[in-house]
């Protein structure tokens, strides 16, 4: 599926970030954002998947395509990796956790509760997350903050399997993950004029 | 550009309640003065009730400005969440205050004609506790504004705050008629029953809630330039920041 | 939705998810009161439905602030927003299950306090009647104003402020069928009126929750 962005603006607070962001990616690619701290690549992931309504512009892909996975992986501590796992895919309507596991090595640690396991381990089954959702554009805020070389691995290849199946990723990070299909997009161009900055509070200036 | 909407633009609002506001003051002051020094001192005592009675100037025209503001609230919060005007918003953020003081002064009053009346100051009457219910609604309106940060969010969970308690606050009133019957006299004015009170008071009191109408109205529309105007001083601090 | 449903009760009563919390409190609630009013038997007789409703009233409330509290902190909120469920039916799931662990459970406990109160015999029966129609109502509010309040940190003290008003229809009601159930005299008016209430706000309810809830997702 296809996924075309066209002059979004995007508000935090109040306060206008991003305007006029246009980009498109095509099924079997990958975008990562770029762009300094607080530029606003956060609001704009959450504006695509549809958690807060973009100010103006247009997103073709409906919300249901997309998979979204921000800084927070909400995990549940008293469950097991694997019950943890298997609501998800109960909620997006899909069966079998064990390739999701699989991938991102969790299998021995499936019986283990969420809340005993490392900050890299608790990214990993984030990640593993966004296998058994099933769903076409996954959109990813910082994934690989606290995860070691080796979980970096399985990610990109998480990612490439994605993409060869026809997926696409949208993501925002900082490290060079070595996706050679992947293009690099700086937001800083789209950074809101300071002068307008104030769209819901103009008509108080 | 004949339409009432154009009042909805902050800017508007303010230049044009600037001219509208003294007027709406000299008028209430003037309705309030006659209202309350013709019930106090130019009508007769009631053969039952003394000169009690005459607390009517207040409580009746106060108890009427609490529902009222309230209904203000929900045609206001009803008008933000399908117009999206600010100012809409922020008047019914400014009308809450006016609500609560209302609420306390008919409250008050009742206590206080209630006393010599009833014998106590307080009974768990329906109407009193009515008005003891929405007095607490109108506290969790307030904080639930002071509590959130963002201005446009405040907005939003205040108004369906505003229409899901009023429907909240019709079921108490029904249930709480239920749970007893009361002390209260009926309602003192009704549009159609021949029961009501006589013209010597009707007159004044009809000056008095008058005045009680201007004087909330008032203090409504300046509490609504407040808001537009701290609302404005908030932008324009922010746009400072960001340079 | 079946499986939010047992995740959040699976939640509720593995270690740490304050099952039984309420239980604790609607017990002290109960005997801390014939201290406050001194323990004359027929005093206490005629308070008791009054006092069950309120210590269960109070229980409930004590747990409101766990519905959603906990998914805002951890990011699950987030992801429920963006699942195929509908976020009404996520806050209506969140309202049953609640009910499940907390309201359910007072329901049960109820008559074993009654007879610490003296509650006379043929007040049982409308006694729990009374909380099993009214007990949904007390989740399903609150859940509302769960949703009002996520975003406020420490919101607790707010949330009891905006839910209390918003519990007295029911109150009053779930009280009076108790208290005249107790007292021997008909209460299918009262039954009938609470029982609207709590159809009316499991209907309706849910879609403000869920309003409220995007607003404060976004």
């Amino acid at each position: 599926m296809e996924l075309r962005v066209t002059d979004l603006t995007v508000t935090r607070g109040m306060l206008r970030v991003l305007c006029g962001v246009s980009f498109t990616l095509a099924s079997g690619g990958a975008l990562i954002l770029r762009g300094p701290n607080g530029i606003g690549k956060t609001t704009l992931l959450r504006s695509i998947s549809g958690l807060q309504p973009p100010l103006d512009g247009s997103i073709s892909a409906p919300a249901e395509s997309f998979a979204y996975a921000g800084h927070a992986d909400g995990l549940k501590a008293t469950l097991s990796v694997a019950e943890n796992l298997e609501f998800w895919s109960s909620i997006f309507g899909r069966g079998g956790v064990g390739t999701a596991l699989e991938a991102f090595e969790l299998t021995p640690l499936a019986a283990r509760p969420a809340g005993m396991l490392s900050a890299g381990q608790k990214r990993r089954l984030g990640l593993a997350r966004l296998l058994v959702t099933g769903r076409p554009i996954w959109i990813l805020d910082e994934p690989t903050v606290s995860l070691d070389a080796d979980a970096v691995a399985m990610f990109v290849a998480a990612i490439r399997a994605h993409l060869g199946a026809g997926g696409s990723a949208l993501m925002a990070t900082h490290i060079d993950l070595g996706i050679a299909e992947a293009r690099v997009l700086d937001v800083t161009q789209f950074r809101a004029p300071a002068s307008g900055a104030f769209e819901f509070d103009e008509a108080f200036l | 550009m004949s339409s009432v909407w154009e009042y909805a633009n902050p800017k508007k609002f303010i230049q044009t309640s600037d001219r509208v506001l003294p007027v709406i003051a000299a008028m209430a002051v003037l309705c309030l003065v006659t209202g309350l020094i013709w019930g106090f001192f130019f009508t007769p005592d009631d053969y039952k009730q003394g000169s009690t009675v005459k607390i009517i100037f207040i409580h009746v025209p106060s108890a009427l400005m609490a529902i009222n503001a309230w209904l203000m609230m929900v045609v206001a919060s009803i008008i933000w969440i399908v117009r999206r005007h600010h100012v809409s918003a922020l008047a019914a953020r400014a009308a809450a205050p006016v609500g609560v003081v209302m609420t306390i002064i008919a409250l008050a009053t009742g206590a206080i004609w209630g006393q010599p009346m009833w014998g106590t100051w307080w009974a768990w009457d329906p109407r009193l506790t009515s008005f003891l219910i929405l007095f607490l609604f109108y506290l969790g309106y307030i904080a639930l504004w002071a509590a959130i940060e963002n201005d446009d969010t405040a907005a939003d969970l205040t108004s369906i705050l505003c229409i899901v308690g009023s429907v909240f606050a019709l079921m108490s009133r029904y249930a709480v008629n239920f749970w007893n019957q009361g002390l209260h006299q009926p309602a003192t004015l009704t549009v159609k029953t021949d029961s009501n009170i006589a013209d010597v008071f009707y007159y004044p009191l009809m000056v008095s809630i008058a005045g009680f109408m201007l004087f909330c109205i008032a203090l409504i529309v300046l509490g609504t330039q407040t808001e537009i105007r701290a609302r404005r001083m908030r932008a324009l601090m922010a746009r400072e920041r960001m340079g | 939705m079946i499986a939010l449903l047992i995740r959040d009760v699976r939640l509720a009563i593995r270690a740490g998810g304050g099952f039984g919390l309420g239980l604790a409190f609607f017990l002290i609630v109960v005997v801390l009161v014939p201290f406050g009013v001194g323990p004359r038997t027929e005093l206490l007789t005629s308070i008791a439905p009054g006092i069950l409703w309120l210590g269960a009233l109070l229980a409930c409330l004590l747990s409101l602030d766990r519905i959603l509290a906990l998914d805002w902190e951890d990011g699950s909120l987030d992801l429920l927003a963006t699942s195929p469920l509908p976020m009404e039916g996520v806050v209506s799931m969140k309202a049953l299950a609640h009910w499940l662990t907390t309201g359910l459970p007072l329901v049960i406990a109820a008559p074993v306090l009654a007879i610490m109160l003296n509650l006379p015999p043929q007040g049982f029966g409308p006694l729990v009647l009374s909380l099993i129609l009214g007990t949904p109502a007390l989740s399903v509010i609150g859940t509302f104003g769960a949703a009002l309040t996520v975003g406020v940190k420490r919101g607790g003290l707010l949330l009891s402020l905006l839910v209390l008003p918003l519990y007295v229809p029911t109150l009053i009601f779930g009280a009076e069928v108790s208290r005249r159930g107790a007292e021997g005299m008909d209460f299918s008016t009262p039954l009938a009126m609470l029982a609207g209430i709590t159809c009316g706000t499991i209907a309706i309810l849910p879609f403000a929750s869920a309003a409220v809830l995007r607003v404060n997702l976004r």
